[in-house]
């Protein structure tokens, strides 16, 4: 009963924790590439192909020994993947403005070096968590529908959360540094209890 | 009703209609661009550009009709009070361009001047060119792109600037990079030893305090100038605020270049004021703490 209730909690929060760093990374990007239109589009549009790479290979992934310890591990290093925000943004960026002049391509080159891998492994999360909690064929719709909800909503109230509340309050690189944290406590969490778990049935 | 009363009564209605045109805003031109909706309209003698329709408090330029030089708001008024602290610039940048009322004064005064303007949106520039006179000759180039990308490679190559005007906020939405601590910095940085910039800013949120510390903390002290209810504009000179002595032997000088303008400093003298009516301990905005536009909703 509690290996289902932690897949969703890590597909929620890996929902969450995607939205909450796509919105910050406007901020990251804006003082070197303006907040123009197009500035908005290459994130997103970085976002969203890390997000499609993703779902095939957590596809993939989760042909070969499914567990929820694999899970917990894919946040965790997902998450991990997003520390390097916090200490390279600025000098990188910084390079990357020198190099690219027109801000189209300077933001999608920044988005890319920055967001990628982790949005990729954050993607990743969804279809693996699916493997997990379907037993029988025709259970599957079900439980891939419960999973993409909770998925998605993650991602509402961290798109609401981040942007109406928490940078009214603190710093952006505090926020992602609190979106790590939690991320790394819960795939701790999951971890934990997937060792002593029972694995789950092929 | 004899027809000779029938055509006065008619004529007497027309003239009500020429003398108080304020019952009919006419629609001259509406554009939906990239950012926003553009609405250019005619009332009361004067021609205006409204980025939100129908609101008059967001109105972005005006033009009088039968005076188009005249400063319709007190606004840019209050802009031109930076020529007190530093009476003749060779070279100016201005960021956000509306009707480009400020540009085509500013050329016209000094001949010699040479003036950036930066705009993000070309459908503003379009609608400024073709509905308010902006017709820039070779001295003024204007660039449409984001004004912190602007700023941040103006500075790496090294240009420089005796007067910077930033004027890219709207009441209804602020970019929230281009008013923090660091893009503040930047722009010193295109600053001539002597140069000077003037800001219009916001004055009735609680964004007003942070505003004011965060022009502090990398300015020092301004000139702040206000008028009730409305904008507020930091006035700066780098190499430290002139006396009001100074500044009051500049208007005299400057007196005949701004009467075409419609003021003088009779009314403008009496608003430089020095005084911190701030509340000091409000956070500083930065790159990494700008929720600018929800300090803008709060009281």
């Amino acid at each position: 009963m509690l290996q289902p209730l932690l897949v969703f909690l890590i597909a929620g929060w890996s929902g969450f924790l995607v939205m909450s760093i796509e919105l910050l990374s406007g901020r990251i990007l804006a003082p070197y590439f303006g907040n123009s239109i197009y500035v908005w589009g290459g994130v997103i549009a970085v976002f969203m192909l890390a997000l499609s790479v993703g779902y095939l290979v957590g596809g993939r992934w989760s042909l070969r020994e499914p567990s929820l310890r694999r899970l917990a591990a894919l946040l965790i290093v997902g998450a991990s993947a997003t520390a390097p925000v916090i200490f390279v943004a600025d000098p990188l960026l910084d390079w990357l403005f020198d190099r690219i002049q027109d801000p189209r391509y300077g933001s999608l080159a920044s988005a890319t070096l920055l967001f990628f891998a982790p949005t990729v492994l954050a993607g990743a999360v969804s279809p693996y968590a699916v493997r997990l909690l379907v037993n029988r064929s025709e259970q599957s719709g079900h439980r891939a529908g419960l999973l993409y909800f909770v998925s998605t909503f993650g991602s509402a109230a961290g798109t609401i959360l981040t942007s109406f509340y928490l940078v009214l309050h603190f710093e952006i690189d505090h926020i992602l540094a609190g979106l790590i944290g939690i991320s790394l406590l819960i795939g701790l969490l999951a971890l934990s209890l997937g060792y002593f778990g029972h694995a789950p049935k092929q | 009703m004899r027809p000779s009363n029938k055509l006065n009564a008619l004529l007497a209605l027309f003239a009500s209609f020429a003398t108080a045109p304020s019952a009919a805003m006419t629609t001259v031109h509406t554009e939906k661009s990239l950012y926003r909706n553009i609405l250019v309209y005619e009332e009361d003698g004067q021609r205006c550009m409204s980025f939100t329709r129908r609101n008059q408090t967001a109105r972005q330029t005006c033009r009088s009709l039968a005076d188009p030089d005249q400063f319709v708001f007190t606004y840019t008024r209050m802009m031109m009070g930076a020529l007190y602290l530093n009476p003749h610039p060779r070279e100016i940048l201005i960021v956000g361009l509306g009707g480009g009322v400020l540009p085509t004064a500013l050329v016209k005064m000094f001949p010699d001047t040479r003036i950036d303007v930066v705009e993000i949106d070309p459908a503003v520039v379009k609608v400024a060119r073709q509905f308010f006179g902006f017709n820039p000759d070779r001295r003024v180039e204007v660039f449409e792109e984001d004004g912190r990308v602007f700023v941040k490679r103006a500075g790496k190559s090294g240009r420089r600037y005796d007067l910077i005007m930033l004027d890219a906020f709207d009441h209804e939405y602020i970019p929230e990079h281009l008013l923090t601590q660091e893009f503040l910095s930047e722009a010193k940085t295109l600053l001539t030893a002597d140069g000077v910039l003037a800001a219009n800013t916001f004055s009735t949120s609680r964004l007003y305090h942070h505003e004011s510390t965060t022009y502090q903390a990398v300015f020092g002290s301004f000139y702040n100038l206000r008028v009730a209810l409305k904008n507020r504009i930091i006035l700066i000179k780098i190499d430290g605020l002139p006396p009001l002595d100074t500044i009051k032997a500049n208007a005299a000088a400057l007196e005949e270049k701004l009467k075409p303008l419609g003021f003088g400093g009779d009314w403008l003298l009496p608003l430089f004021s020095t005084e911190r009516d701030w509340s000091p301990d409000a956070r500083i905005l930065t790159d990494q703490y700008s929720p600018s536009n929800l300090l803008n909703a709060a009281d």
